[in-house]
């Protein structure tokens, strides 16, 4: 599993110096990019902690399972609210 | 660009590196007990979401439920690992696990309870949490006590003098920035090793994995390289997990009460002596050998409500496994849940590879400490085990501190560990990181037990192991970095090199079968308790480059002051 993020709805958390995906990505793969949104290096080193998921308070961020382990398009996404999360699952159909 | 790196220095009175379960704890209780004392937590990510904790948990796994007691505790870890560990060591974990469990409830982790406001045991000794923020709990608690936090910084080595461990290297993932960090004592806590074998995912799927993928086996490789003595390498940690997405399977077969079929339809647990961890696995990869796979858990009977139920447990876990479940259009109680062995994993909370420590957990090295998954001995501390290892070791460490005096570092051993740290950043030429690590996955697959050798091993093909890891050794000065990040990726892969090379040596010299699947040795098959009822530990000679085996004899749980 690893993620996706949305240029359309990232904006590099405004002026803050670093997106908050990038503050806590457990392997370091997030960083800011030249148009100031956040990006992955590699998605093969992410772990699928979801921590990205759950931090972006643009919802910008999903987690999906790679074609090698029998990924079809599902996605999970998650909003935080106060202190509890909610996570949204969408099958592979309504996806694609 | 080597250059451009700035030499950094800090002081401190104790250095924790590792900011996940132990070193959290460990810096909290120092601070509780004396807030005078000058403690920093140092770690390769950023506490709020570092270690074996970033997806959270849904249980506390070493928690007392009424009516056990901590000898319980230690006769059902002593009977899970076939009865040789540290029972002083397991002991003095179970007096503190409810103490450290009513600390992660007072700061606000949500438990589940009933309306009494007990907690609800998931089994005997658990109890059921909706942990998906335990690591920004735990961070706050941390960031609240007055402990200094570095985020970002890699650990690459300690800084010995005469012996005696005052404080580490290390070099920031994310700014030209090169460490050293002095101090009265050192508390290693950067959890276990993955990434050794080849993982059961391949490509960009690679860090599938059950064990963090970032917890690299630093602390270990660190120890091993200042000649401190580590015991029971050759007892690795293989889990039973769900197939592709490799979540835990405890939640269904202790949460929900699934049960493990084979292809046909039978209980197969039943037909094998034993119903422990390790015999699950062996159970299960024994019904794939005679071909009665693939084996599940079977959740087919669980209704709607508890069907549901389940998802929200691996929401707080291993989210994982709904995008699976979402991807084949099933509800979880529509079919069964396959399971499978994942690569082998080196670490001390689950099984009991580590630092040979004492009951204050000092190691054999003055001044240095371990606790968590990279401490040995102790089977199945888990994330509250983890914790009461690391106040052990930080309210020691803060009467030990009383009569250390500060030290001068000489400059020639910073500029040596500099130019060991930064060197990959010069080359243009050279192995990538990745090269690397993938040759040491296969070989250690191949010729060290990996899933593609059903896990087992003999001495023929560890002889192979041990000559294909001194050449990888010999290559990996010819490794090249291109950034920060690639830097540590390099160090990852020379710190699990030096692990895995003492774990071949671990295997090759006991010669029996104890832990089957674990350490399961084809040439010696059968557990011998006359000749090896005995910790085998190791001491790292790097002047000779040399791997020194020390056997060490088994003792009880010795003469505990409150025993
Ligand atoms: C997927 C998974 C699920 C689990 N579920 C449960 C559960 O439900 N219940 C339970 O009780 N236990 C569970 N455990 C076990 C528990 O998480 C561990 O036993 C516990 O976290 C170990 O604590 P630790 O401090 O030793 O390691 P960690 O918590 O992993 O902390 C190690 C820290 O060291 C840092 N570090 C590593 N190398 C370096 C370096 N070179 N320099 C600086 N910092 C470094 C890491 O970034 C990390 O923050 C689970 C473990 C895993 C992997």
């Amino acid at each position: 599993m690893t993620i996706r993020i949305d240029k359309n709805l990232c904006d590099g958390c405004g002026k803050a110096k670093e997106p908050l995906c990038v503050r806590i990505c457990p392997g370091n793969l997030l960083y800011k990019d030249i148009d100031k949104k956040a990006e992955i290096r590699d998605k093969g080193e992410c772990w699928d902690c979801a921590g990205c998921v759950k931090e972006c308070p643009k919802g910008a961020i999903e987690m999906y399972l790679q074609p090698e382990i029998d990924g079809r398009g599902a996605t999970l996404r998650a909003k935080k609210k106060s202190e509890k999360v909610e996570f949204i699952i969408k099958s592979g159909k309504s996806a694609c | 660009m080597k250059s451009d790196i700035q030499i950094v220095e800090l002081e401190t009175d104790i250095l924790v590196i590792g900011g996940g379960a132990a070193g959290c704890y460990a810096g909290i209780k120092i601070k509780e007990e004396d807030e005078d004392v000058n403690v920093l937590v140092v770690d390769k990510g950023q506490v709020e979401r570092s270690g074996c904790l970033a997806a959270g948990i849904n249980a506390i796994n070493a928690y007392l439920n009424p009516g056990v007691t901590p000898q319980d505790f230690v006769d059902y870890v002593k009977k899970d690992s076939e009865d040789l560990v540290r029972e002083d060591l397991i002991y003095t974990i179970a007096q503190g696990l409810n103490k450290a469990t009513h600390d992660l409830d007072k700061w606000g982790l949500p438990f589940i309870k009933d309306k009494e406001g007990n907690y609800i045991p998931k089994g005997k000794r658990s109890v059921k949490i909706k942990g998906e923020s335990i690591k920004p709990v735990m961070a706050k608690a941390l960031y609240q006590s007055g402990a200094r936090v570095l985020n970002r910084v890699n650990i690459t080595n300690y800084l010995v003098i005469d012996g005696k461990v005052r404080g580490a290297f290390g070099f920031s993932v994310r700014e030209n920035k090169f460490y050293l960090i002095k101090a009265k004592a050192v508390i290693c806590a950067t959890g276990g090793a993955s990434g050794i074998y080849k993982p059961n995912n391949p490509g960009a799927a690679r860090h599938k994995i059950w064990y963090s993928p970032f917890n690299t086996g630093a602390g270990y490789a660190m120890g091993i390289r200042a000649g401190a003595e580590m015991t029971t390498f050759e007892m690795r940690f293989i889990a039973l997990r769900t197939k592709d997405t490799i979540s835990p399977t405890g939640t269904l077969a202790v949460g929900f009460k699934a049960k493990q079929l084979n292809s046909l339809g039978e209980e197969y647990q039943k037909n094998y002596s034993k119903k422990s961890t390790p015999y699950r696995l062996l159970a299960t990869l024994k019904e794939n050998f005679e071909g009665r796979g693939p084996c599940y858990l079977d959740t087919t009977h669980l209704d709607d409500h508890k069907a549901e139920a389940l998802k929200e447990a691996y929401l707080h876990m291993s989210p994982s496994i709904l995008l699976r479940w979402a991807n084949r259009g099933v509800e979880p109680n529509e079919e069964g849940v396959e399971i499978c062995g994942t690569e082998p994993y080196i670490v001390g909370g689950h099984a009991q590879a580590g630092y040979w420590i004492d009951q204050n957990r000092r190691s054999t090295l003055e001044g240095l400490y371990a606790a968590g998954d990279v401490a040995g001995g102790a089977p199945k501390k888990y994330v509250t085990g983890s914790m009461v290892e690391g106040e052990i070791a930080g309210l020691d460490a803060l009467e030990y501190i009383r009569s250390v005096e500060g030290v001068d570092v000489d400059k020639s051993i910073v500029k040596e560990e500099f130019n060991r740290v930064v060197g990959p950043l010069n080359r243009e030429k050279g192995f990538t990181p990745r090269e690397l690590e993938e040759r040491l996955q296969k070989l250690m697959d191949e010729y060290a037990g990996g899933i593609s050798s059903n896990y087992r091993v003999n001495e023929t093909k560890l002889l192979e192991a041990r000559r294909l890891l001194n050449s990888l050794k010999e290559d990996l000065v010819k490794a090249r970095a291109n950034s920060l990040h690639q830097l540590m990726n390099f160090h990852e892969v020379v710190d699990r090199v030096d692990v895995a090379r003492v774990l071949v040596e671990h295997l090759l010299w006991r010669k029996e079968t104890r832990w089957r699947v674990y350490q399961e040795r084809t040439d010696y098959p059968k557990r011998d308790d006359q000749n090896w009822f005995k910790f085998v530990n190791s001491v790292y000679d790097s002047k000779e480059d040399q791997i020194k085996i020390i056997e060490r004899e088994h003792k009880g749980i010795g003469d505990l002051d409150d025993h």
